[in-house]
This record gives C-alpha cells, sequence and structure tokens, in this order.
C-alpha cells in the first residue's frame, strides 16, 4: 500500500516536470532545423523523392542497421529458445476451402505487393520492413492454409545471412570510397540516375539497401512464424 | 482527418483494449489486442502516415496474433479463474 501511494507520487512528480519541459516546446511549428535541413536538401542528396526513406536509409543508415541487427538478434533467440534436433509440423485439421482457395489466389499478388513496396520505398511510402512483413504474412498464410507446407531452409537461411553481409558490404564500399561507413557511393561518386529523379532507376543507395532489407526482414520474420509453427516429434528431444 | 472520425477511432482502440486485457478466453483477448492495431493503423493511415500504416497492419495485426496464438496453441486457452478481478480494482 504505502510502496504504491508512494510509486504514485513519484510517477506524478516525474510526469509534471515532463509537461512542464514539453510545455516549451512549439509542436507544430516550424523550428526544426534538421528537419528543415533535410526537406529542403533531400533531393539533390540523395535523389530519393520520399524524404523518409532517405533519412532512414542514407542520412541515418547507420541507425538502420543496428535496427536489422536487433531484429536478427530477436529471430535467433527465437530459434534457440525452441531448438530441437528434429521438429516438424503436427497440424491435424486441413485448412478450409475458404482459406486453401484465398490462399492459392492472393499469395501471387500478396507477394507482388511486398517486392513493390521495397523496391519503390524510394519513390512512395514504405520500404524494406513494410515489403518485408508483407512477405512474411503470406509466408504465414501458406503456413495456415497447408498442414505440410514448410519453407526451403536450404534457400532461406543463407538468403538472411547473404542480406545482412550484403548491407555491410554496401557500407564497407563507400568507407572504401567515401571515407566514411555507408557514404552513398553510388549517387555521390559515380553519379548515376542523375536525371530520372522520380523513376525508379534512381536514389543512388537506397534501393538496392532496401532490397536487402526486405529480403532479410522477410526471412527472418519467416523464420520466427516457422520456429513457433513446429512441434519436436514425440518423445524426442 | 475530420474531428470526429478520429475521436471514434481512438475510442474504438480503447474499447478493444479494455476487451484484450477483461477477455478470461485469451484467444478472444488476442482478437481484442489485434483489433487494436487494426485500428491504430488505420488512424495512422488518416493521419497521413501511410508507411507506418503498412507497418502496424502487418506486423501488429497479423504476425504478432500469429505468433500469440502459436503460443496459445501450445499452452492453454483459458485464464485461470483464482486472479480474480484486475490489479487496479484490488488494492
Amino acid at each position: 500500500m504505502v510502496k504504491r501511494i508512494f510509486a504514485i507520487v513519484f510517477i506524478l512528480i516525474i510526469g509534471f516536470w515532463m509537461a512542464k519541459a514539453l510545455d516549451q516546446v512549439p509542436f507544430g511549428q516550424d523550428r526544426m532545423l534538421v528537419g528543415k535541413y533535410y526537406l529542403e536538401h533531400v533531393k539533390e542528396e540523395t535523389g530519393a523523392v520520399n524524404a523518409v526513406t532517405a533519412v532512414v536509409v542514407n542520412y541515418r543508415g547507420f541507425d538502420t542497421l543496428g535496427e536489422v541487427t536487433v531484429l536478427f538478434i530477436a529471430s535467433t533467440g527465437v530459434a534457440a529458445l525452441l531448438w530441437r534436433k528434429k521438429r516438424k509440423r503436427t497440424a491435424k485439421t486441413e485448412g478450409s476451402v475458404v482459406l486453401t482457395t484465398g490462399a492459392r489466389l492472393l499469395l501471387p499478388f500478396i507477394m507482388l505487393f511486398g517486392v513493390y513496396i521495397f523496391i519503390h520505398g524510394h519513390l512512395t511510402p514504405g520500404g524494406g520492413f513494410p515489403g518485408g512483413a508483407t512477405i512474411a504474412t503470406a509466408f504465414l498464410f501458406l503456413y495456415l492454409a497447408f498442414t505440410v507446407y514448410e519453407v526451403d531452409h536450404k534457400i532461406f537461411e543463407p538468403l538472411e545471412g547473404l542480406a545482412g553481409v550484403g548491407y555491410v558490404t554496401v557500407g564497407l564500399i563507400g568507407l572504401a570510397i567515401g571515407g566514411y561507413f555507408l557514404f552513398d557511393w553510388i549517387w555521390q561518386t559515380w553519379g548515376i540516375g542523375k536525371e530520372n529523379i522520380g523513376r525508379l532507376l534512381s536514389a543512388g543507395f537506397i534501393p538496392i539497401i532496401y532490397t536487402l532489407i526486405g529480403i532479410k526482414v522477410g526471412t527472418e520474420l519467416t523464420g520466427i512464424v516457422d520456429n513457433m509453427i513446429k512441434e519436436p516429434e514425440e518423445g524426442g528431444q | 482527418m475530420s474531428d470526429w472520425v478520429a475521436i471514434f477511432i481512438a475510442a474504438l482502440m480503447v474499447v478493444s483494449a479494455i476487451f484484450a486485457v477483461e477477455w478470461r478466453d485469451l484467444l478472444a483477448a488476442v482478437v481484442g489486442m489485434t483489433a487494436v492495431s487494426l485500428f491504430a493503423s488505420i488512424a495512422f493511415f488518416f493521419l497521413q502516415a501511410p508507411d507506418v500504416a503498412m507497418v502496424e497492419a502487418a506486423i501488429g495485426a497479423a504476425l504478432s496474433a500469429a505468433v500469440f496464438i502459436f503460443a496459445i496453441n501450445r499452452t492453454e486457452r483459458y485464464e485461470s479463474e483464482e486472479e480474480g478481478t484486475g490489479w487496479w480494482v484490488k488494492w
């Protein structure tokens, strides 16, 4: 009881000071100098029309590498916790007609939409993370609809690793050419696509990195689903 | 986004969240949690953040719900009755 009252008083004091501090910030007004700089220079510096992806991949590329690493560690953690030597799918009931037919009809379009989202990340809203998550939902759909379905681990796990290595490799090439990690060498040194801003082949390494992130996120989330849905065989550890 | 739509979606989110906490059937509670994500996704879309809306719909509404359902599949479906009322009533 005393502890709870103490906690509530403590939270109220913290909340009061937070409100007091945030009271001075003029929300919704034009005070963000960094944001203004990004919006004014995003086209000639990165070539991306979508300023959000330019910030995420180009200006703040190192943070995004950290995010991808966090997701990788989470996926590896799930795999390590649920690891057994022999595991298989144990679903007993087949998916209903609606589910299986829907899966057969919709799957290509869901996959296509996911790939579209991450390839066009520098032009339209979205990027590697939404695209990868959409592809993972397509695989989840397959797992739910068909009781014996399982992804091809020989393809999926190397693909995940290669995507991660590819991201770091692009960054290291930037380090070699431009002098810092994740320097946009395709746009700033080679100048590829300078004349077609707003089309697919522009924005330097943003489409390349977002394709790699999309593959990585898609395979990792599918791996989490795969690990959660399979169960160890009877009696075997 | 007109104010009334915003208030309506926020109210639906709050109601779904209360249901997600209160329902004893954990499968229904997962559906309530998914509804929170779905309404949040709609709200993001109306607030002109379509990329966030896509992530919220894919991860919040589909994948996390699937992970929760797989976990329920391996454990128990119903919450035990011994717990009684919520913690905010107990003290």
